[in-house]
């Protein structure tokens, strides 16, 4: 069974972010995308299905060629996992703010 | 309608920065942060122990609604009144570790001001984990309300 990857997990690393911006601007193809990096190519290949694998990542065949393209969608889901967190924050400042005018 | 609290966290990056202005002059809005009593009442939990100089440290203890306890403590590294905070914090038994605090504190008017957290993380995995806890949290929650109903129908 395959377990579906976190998308922070996916980000976290460094080579992958460099990938997303890579792809960020045009879509490629693994070979393309592996020569922009030092790293092995298994090891380009293994990061690429992680982002796919996530969905941050799309393949899509062009003739005999699989190029990827980046898929925004899933970051704007980072995004909004923010969000609760500043909710968090902001009922909290409402709260302080609340409190301290009474002692006004 | 622009948001009264903002959160920066950067792709990428260990550390994050919320921001928050508030209707209160600088003297009441940095007490919030001093006052064991304030504090209590605002952060929603009990103080064990708050030492406000160099060297100092904290203890605040939550009870959740199921009774388990949760501690965070920190060391006060330095505090200058009405200007800034520096501390660690740490949320115990949590995995995103210790975390470096710059509390600033800022008059806008006499009656207002602003509040800048800068916190940084031992890594970007440690901040990321900490920006998912309300959101796991809120699910949870969700949950157990709807535990909650599902109780009544009985």
């Amino acid at each position: 069974m395959n377990l579906r990857r976190d998308v922070f997990q996916a980000i976290a690393d460094p080579t992958r972010r460099a990938i997303l911006l890579l792809l960020a601007s045009q879509s490629m193809t693994a070979g393309a995308i592996a020569s922009n990096f030092d790293t092995a190519r298994p090891t380009v290949s293994k990061h690429l299905q992680i982002l796919t694998e996530c969905e941050l990542l799309k393949q899509e065949q062009q003739g005999r060629e699989i190029y990827y393209h980046f898929s925004p969608e899933k970051m704007k889901e980072i995004a909004d996992f923010i969000e609760p967190f500043r909710t968090m924050w902001d009922d909290r400042f409402n709260k302080l703010e609340n409190i301290m005018k009474k002692q006004q | 309608m622009e948001q009264k609290t903002k959160v920066i966290a950067e792709d990428g990056k260990q550390d994050l920065l919320i921001t928050r202005e508030f209707e209160l002059p600088l003297e009441l809005l940095f007490k919030a942060y001093v006052e064991p009593e304030i504090v209590e009442h605002w952060m929603g939990t009990k103080v064990l122990k708050l030492e406000n100089k160099k060297h100092g440290s904290y203890l605040f203890e939550t009870t959740d609604p199921k009774g388990n306890k949760h501690r965070f403590n920190g060391t006060i590294h330095d505090i200058v009144l009405n200007l800034k905070i520096i501390r660690t914090f740490e949320f115990e038994n949590m995995p995103f570790g210790v975390q470096l605090e710059f509390i600033q504190f800022e008059k806008l008017t006499d009656n207002t001001s602003k509040l800048t957290i800068h916190t940084v993380y031992q890594s970007v995995k440690h901040r990321d984990e900490n920006l998912k806890l309300p959101f796991t949290y809120g699910i949870n929650m969700a949950h157990n309300r709807l535990q909650e109903v599902a109780n009544n129908l009985k």
